[in-house]
């Protein structure tokens, strides 16, 4: 056990966990953020997408050792009523179908324009290839964020 | 205008009891006293029910409660949007509450046959007429004017002649003292405001938040965290377990095992299991407790061979499990052998045996499909609160009536003292229709004494059974000199169960027509995914028709119209399950829409059209190849379904129905050694992902004002063949055996 001083979404929490933690369970059972989603826990589906520093990482496989005192950011943390311009193309296109997903791929298509603002379909394809989306959104999910982009 | 009958019965959408004046009283309609008293004094926002369904406030606020499962199908959305359009409410100023499982008040809480709206379409439509009705005879009589002289819109009441207005609260506390109408009138479908206009998610807002919407997301104060351990492969059972160093890592409460079901407990199709007896591991995070599951360690033994009687959909079913630890290659071999033996004659037209002797060509093919592990991305989980009074229940399920049965008999508690509360579901596509996984986590919470959620890791989830089953179907057509259809045969089998509908398209189309069934049985649990039967059958028999066409040299879309003119002019026997006007208006809408034989440039293209779940839908799928592999460039799909609901919400669901069917099609597998799942996560089991999924999409509609049925499954099962008919066309190459890309490529 450890204590750690995280910085989630411009605020602190104090917390005495096992460094082994997942940063994914920190954030839903230590801390009750639960739109960070449990999909797969070996980081292949994206669900648990969150940010580090802005970058999009996969929170089932970051350790909270790994995240120390870094800034991270939760769906929560985008904005809690909708206005962030990826939320607002989100629900521009309805993308959702069970929604699941969604949380994971908006924080990961949020990291993908802030490093390439204006992503070509191909881009848009490789960037987003690791967020499954089970209900097959997939072409909602480009649309959107090419609306996102426009911004 | 049409005239609804308002009648009562036992399955009717709204209950009747017999009031103790002989007359017939909507036993929950009048729930007013309380709030109405409040109103009276004053308060701010006095709440009424107006029915089980409807609540309406003092101020004008319109809730509408949802009352069927959410599983990403948009019923919370396209069901209240049905009765508001009969309320002639202001749909913006809805609020919709998902219901709880509630027996009294609603009928057919169930997420599955892609039945909610079309089964819900005369109740919602009859609750919202009726409230309405209400609300006007409450303003006719305040404002003492004729009822017929008032109109009603956007939430509004309104008596043109004096200037007088009014919104529904206004009238809520007196529209419950009006009786309730023995008839109502229903609004004409042309004169839809609400119904037919696409409308967005009602929790589109809380999805893109990340409000915690989902099972997963439940979660009380002092909720323990729980995973379970089965059994590692199919055939095997829990023999001892020796949990000394689990039990002592940090965080973990308890370990132990138990049975799912009593052993004397006539099981329902929803209890469908392959592993009953399981060890729990709790403790105070979820992190923990997979990690202490880890450390168990664990004897299992053999699980002799057993027969349940189940109590199945429509009548008792009896499963014949077998003992023993199977896999693939057995399987295959198995199936092969039992395709060649004897089976059951399903359906009998003519004398095929004759007609295939003499044609002038026979062709024969087979199609194999593998068992699919559903995998929605929520895994299996469920919270569970139970004493020794009552239990509460909240999570993902899509069958909460079947399992409220199941728990009352496991915990021993009355239905009453059972609730449970729906919330929106991570996927289900069939799996979470069996809910084993509730009644663990109402059992675990029981032995610990506190409220648990249970929560499957991705490899528990995967390998813990309940697949869609393995296929296989010999397909047999004959061909006269003239390369006119004239015999038809499907040999259709399956583990354990095989995927025959005997009536269906081109039975009726075919003079000499035979349709047969096999099955081999398995410990391998299997149950509805997508389109249950119908997603392996339209991918066999329109690839194979594809075929026909070809050997008859006939474009495919008009081979199959000309079927179908036969079906409709002149059928072929009494009992077809299909109309074949609808299914040949869907395929002449598509031959348009696609311009199909009108193409500019080459394309890749393969076409597909299916009947099941009352509806019909039919695709068009162009392939590209590109560096070798080939890609999905577009689809046209054309549906009649009805009356649209909820056009955009319907189109996404369309679009998700195909990008799941290519997925499946192309990389869907679960094999096994030895009674083990040879995968157990994404990281080896395929889904469908960004990169590999069409580019293009378009969904378009049958217009019609029929009433709707189902979406959600319907568009799904053609494109297994659409897609292999166009990768025939890319690659020269006819694609026979599910996954295609382990076969082929």
């Amino acid at each position: 056990m450890a204590i750690y001083n995280l910085n989630i979404n411009g605020k602190k929490h104090q917390l005495n966990v096992d460094p082994e933690t997942p940063m994914l369970w920190v954030l839903r059972d230590h801390l009750h953020f639960l739109g960070t989603k449990f999909g797969c826990g070996i980081g292949q589906c994206g669900a648990c997408t969150i940010h580090l520093e802005g970058e999009a990482v996969r929170s089932c496989v970051t350790t909270i050792s790994e995240v120390g005192t870094k800034a991270v950011t939760t769906i929560e943390g985008l904005s809690v009523d909708g206005t962030h311009p990826v939320q607002k193309a989100w629900l521009e296109h309805d993308v959702a179908q069970c929604g699941y997903c969604q949380p994971g791929q908006i924080m990961n298509a949020t990291a993908l324009l802030k490093r390439n603002p204006h992503p070509t379909d191909q881009e848009i394809e490789e960037a987003m290839a690791g967020n499954i989306c089970r209900c097959g959104t997939y072409t909602r999910i480009k649309a959107a964020i090419k609306t996102a982009a426009k911004v | 205008m049409a005239v609804e009958q308002i009648k009562f019965g036992r399955r009717s959408f709204i209950k009747s009891s017999v009031a103790a004046g002989g007359g017939l009283l909507l036993a929950f309609n009048w729930f007013a006293p309380e709030s109405a008293k409040a109103a009276v004094s004053g308060a701010e926002s006095a709440w009424f029910k107006i029915n089980a369904y409807l609540k309406i406030s003092s101020q004008g606020g319109i809730t509408i409660m949802s009352p069927n499962p959410e599983v990403g199908q948009n019923i919370k959305t396209s069901m209240p949007m049905i009765l508001a359009e009969e309320l002639d409410a202001n749909w913006k100023s809805v609020v919709v509450e998902q219901a709880p499982l509630d027996t009294n008040l609603y009928t057919r809480q169930l997420a599955g046959g892609s039945d909610s709206i079309r089964q819900s379409w005369p109740g919602l439509r009859r609750a919202g007429a009726t409230a309405r009705y209400m609300l006007v005879e409450a303003a006719a009589r305040k404002w003492n004017v004729p009822s017929k002289e008032i109109t009603v819109e956007s939430g509004v009441l309104l008596h043109q002649l004096s200037g007088r207005k009014g919104h529904f609260g206004e009238f809520a506390l007196e529209a419950a003292k009006i009786p309730v109408p023995s008839e109502v009138q229903l609004k004409d479908l042309t004169n839809f405001s609400i119904v037919g206009k696409s409308q967005k998610n009602v929790d589109g807002l809380g999805i893109v938040t990340g409000m915690p919407l989902f099972g997963l997301d439940y979660i009380q104060p002092g909720t323990l965290y729980a995973t379970i351990a089965h059994p590692p492969a199919f055939g095997l059972r829990l023999k001892s377990f020796n949990a000394t160093k689990a039990k002592a890592m940090p965080g973990i409460k308890d370990i132990f095992s138990f049975k799912t079901f009593n052993d004397d407990y006539k099981r329902q199709w929803t209890d469908t299991s392959s592993f009953t007896e399981l060890i729990a591991v709790v403790g105070n995070s979820t992190w923990e407790v997979m990690n202490a599951r880890a450390e168990l360690v664990v004897e299992w033994e053999q699980t002799p061979e057993s027969r349940i009687i189940m109590a199945g959909f429509r009548s008792d079913m009896e499963v014949n499990v077998p003992a023993g630890l199977e896999s693939t290659a057995d399987h295959h071999r198995k199936m092969k052998e039992a395709a060649t033996g004897p089976a059951k004659t399903e359906r009998r037209d003519g004398n095929p045996e004759e007609t295939f002797r003499t044609a002038a060509k026979v062709i024969e093919r087979i199609y194999t499909a593998p068992f699919i592990a559903h995998s929605p991305l929520e895994p299996l989980n469920f919270f569970a609160d139970v004493t020794s009074e009552r239990a509460l229940l909240a999570g993902s399920i899509q069958s909460p009536e079947y399992m409220e049965k199941t728990l009352s008999a496991r915990l021993g508690l009355p239905l009453e003292k059972i609730e449970i509360q729906m919330t929106r579901i991570g996927g289900g596509f069939g799996r979470k229709l069996y809910g084993h996984y509730l009644v663990e986590a109402a059992v675990i919470s029981q032995m610990v004494k506190a409220p648990i959620k249970l929560i499957y890791s991705r490899e528990e989830d995967m390998t813990s059974g309940v697949y869609r089953p393995m296929y296989h179907a010999t397909y047999r057509a004959a061909l006269d000199s003239s390369n006119n259809l004239i015999a038809f045969h499907v040999k259709m089998g399956g583990i354990p169960e095989n995927a025959l509908h005997a009536n269906r398209f081109p039975a009726g189309a075919v003079d000499n027509y035979l349709a047969e069934s096999w099955s081999v049985p398995s410990n391998i649990s299997v149950g509805a995914m997508r389109a249950p039967g119908s997603n392996f059958n339209a991918a066999a028999e329109q690839s194979f028709l594809d075929e026909v066409a070809e050997a008859a040299d006939k474009d495919p879309i008009q081979f199959r119209l000309d079927l179908l003119r036969r079906a409709k002019e002149n059928p072929v026997g009494k009992n077809n399950d299909y109309n074949a006007s609808r299914y040949a208006v869907v395929l002449e809408l598509l031959r348009e829409k696609s311009g199909w034989g009108k193409e500019t440039s080459p394309k890749n293209r393969g076409v597909a059209a299916y009947f099941c779940h009352n509806s019909y839908s039919a695709q068009v799928v162009d392939v590209v190849v590109e560096n070798g592999i080939p890609r999905v460039e577009a689809v046209c799909c054309t549906n009649d379904c009805g009356v649209v609901v909820n056009p955009d919400a319907a189109a996404n669901m369309v679009e998700g129905s195909i990008v799941d069917g290519i997925g499946n099609a192309m990389y869907g597998e679960l094999t096994f050694t030895n009674g083990k799942p040879d995968k157990s996560n994404f990281d080896r089991y395929r889904i469908i992902r960004h990169n590999e999924a069409p580019r293009k999409i378009d969904v378009h509609f049958v217009e019609n004002n029929l009433p709707p049925s189902g979406l959600g499954e319907p568009p799904y099962p053609p494109v297994f063949a659409a897609l292999a008919n166009a990768l025939y066309k890319a690659t020269g190459k006819r694609y026979y055996h599910q996954p295609f890309i382990k076969n082929q490529f």
